[in-house]
């Protein structure tokens, strides 16, 4: 089951670059939370904050208190514990390339130390039942590698891999930007079907995909969050100016 | 081409036109002679090595020692396993360390200055002359244990393996892109575990052909192993004793005065470049068989 996202005081530097600044906002267990904005307003910054993927970068640093369900993440917890309950998915499709099929899901698990293979057989199928492609590729599971597939199938098999920990969060950075509008489609579906059991951060450029899959809104411009709210309030009735000129295309 | 109706006229010109085709033809034809010329060096030694030293392979050449002046016959037997064992020890050192320092630059080298340092030394230690490794081992390992021995002839190779190795390692790793990395942070791997089961797996190929690369180098070195391994007209097999080896055994009867001797050292210079090249081939065959085709 997912759990809440309480973020107060958050701010992210790269360098002497201020990234994020004092963004506070709370996102509701088992809901899709759709953050938007134009290029570089930090919006990506601000997911990657949530499961402490920003530190990776030498020159990237955090401030303030990100608490995921009862966990202060920065203050209660290590980057790689937090990371095994907050699943990522990115904005490329990145299977790992020697990988096959059944070995990328799997990866999780088995590199953290789980071998039971009666366990692991059942947890990759049930994953790539939930990411939509177990039919496309339940024949060649061992035999293809991730690599092989179409980059729709792809972005999906990174979906199962991040479903296959059983995260109790779910981030996406701009999942279907590289992708077609059928594998685009299949993408939202999906996470219309997964928001029922995770919490959903999704990243997108597109405002109709933000309207079509999330209940709640985000708007980041130049490294604030200028408003948060319903969905449809968003975008029928947002409270701020620039809100409007954004979603009405008169910038960005 | 589809752009053809926006060219301004004079680019579509016939005399255009035909410099452009003759163009083309040459660096066709310049390419293709690049690489004949690239081949022909290999090709003709391996050619010249048949004809020169085919006709003194027999059996005896892989079974027997060494004869004494004067007698005919005899073989390489014990260099060829000489030469085994010191690859096996110069491997051993060198392959494990080599990949070691080229994962710590690549990819734990924070510490700029002294990544820039570890890239320097293996740099400079890659254009240090092989007689001057002999003799440094000899300073180090055999003045000390006052004999030459195998292990010294070994350490020699191995050292002059390491920075290939870590070059190569370094190159292959920083080529992995850095989704890959962080796909595989993202699902909370701890850092070693993602650097050596996605980072360094998905580079192995590259590794595993870096690691040839000086193998095969060092697999015909003569000069570190004058001091250091020495050679042996004898069966050995103690690492701690003086060992034959291929190339040794070669400059030993190719400076000799005797006939037979230069048939044998030919011989032997053939079968250590057959021997070179099917043990990168095999270790090729062995790494390649488990990686999935169809990768992008």
């Amino acid at each position: 089951m997912g759990v809440g996202i309480d973020v107060s005081d958050l701010n992210a530097w790269y360098g002497a670059n201020h990234t994020l600044q004092n963004i506070s906002l709370k996102i509701p267990a088992n809901h899709a939370t759709a953050l938007i904005g134009p290029s570089g307003c930090g919006k990506s910054t601000f997911v990657r904050c949530l499961n402490r993927m920003h530190e990776t970068n030498p020159v990237g640093r955090v401030t303030g208190s990100v608490r995921v369900g009862d966990t202060d993440i920065y203050a209660q917890a290590s980057p790689v514990e937090i990371r095994r309950r907050i699943g990522m998915v990115f904005q490329r499709p990145n299977p790992f390339p020697t990988m096959s099929i059944y070995d990328n899901v799997a990866s999780g698990l088995r590199l953290n130390g789980f071998r039971n293979r009666k366990i692991l057989d059942d947890v990759v199928e049930r994953s790539l039942q939930q990411a939509a492609l177990w039919d496309e590729v339940k024949v060649d599971l061992k035999k293809k590698s991730g690599a092989s597939l179409s980059g729709g199938q792809q972005q999906r098999l990174c979906i199962a891999r991040a479903l296959a920990v059983d995260p109790e969060v779910m981030l996406m950075d701009e999942p279907a930007s590289a992708l077609d509008p059928v594998s685009t489609a299949k993408i939202e579906d999906l996470i219309f079907q997964l928001k029922s059991q995770y919490t959903i951060v999704i990243v997108t450029h597109n405002m109709q995909q933000a309207a079509r899959v999330a209940e709640n809104t985000g708007f980041f411009l130049n490294g604030k969050l200028v408003e948060f709210d319903a969905t449809h309030k968003i975008f029928t009735n947002p409270t701020d100016k620039r809100t409007e000129d954004y979603i009405t295309g008169r910038f960005g | 081409m589809a752009s053809t109706t926006a060219m301004p006229p004079l680019r579509a010109g016939a005399t255009n036109r035909f410099i452009r085709v003759i163009f083309n033809h040459l660096a066709t034809v310049y390419a293709i002679g690049s690489t004949l010329l690239v081949m022909a060096p290999l090709i003709a030694i391996f050619a010249y090595l048949l004809f020169k030293g085919a006709s003194s392979l027999n059996l005896n050449f892989f079974t027997q020692v060494p004869k004494p002046v004067g007698e005919l016959g005899g073989g390489m037997a014990n260099s060829i396993l000489g030469s085994g064992i010191l690859l096996a020890i110069a491997s051993l050192m060198g392959v494990p360390i080599g990949i070691a320092a080229g994962i710590y630059i690549a990819e734990f080298g924070r510490d700029k200055r002294l990544s820039n340092m570890v890239r320097f030394t293996a740099d400079v230690l890659n254009g240090v002359p092989s007689i001057v490794m002999g003799i440094a081992v000899y300073t180090l390992i055999v003045v000390p244990q006052k004999h030459f021995s195998a292990l010294s002839g070994g350490v020699a190779l191995g050292i002059m393996m390491i920075p290939t190795i870590t070059r190569t390692t370094e190159e292959m790793l920083l080529m992995v892109p850095l989704n890959v990395r962080e796909a595989a942070l993202g699902l909370g791997l701890p850092n070693w575990r993602s650097v050596l089961s996605i980072t360094l797996r998905t580079a192995s190929p590259g590794v595993i052909t870096g690691c040839m690369l000086a193998f095969a180098r060092v697999a015909g070195e003569t000069a570190p192993l004058l001091f250091t391994a020495f050679g042996n007209q004898f069966w050995s097999t103690s690492i701690d004793q003086p060992i034959a080896a291929l190339p040794l055994q070669i400059y030993v009867y190719a400076l000799s005065p005797y006939d037979e001797w230069h048939r044998l050292a030919w011989a032997g210079a053939l079968v250590l470049i057959v021997l070179i090249v099917v043990s990168v081939a095999l270790v090729r065959y062995v790494a390649g068989r488990g990686v999935l085709k169809g990768a992008s």
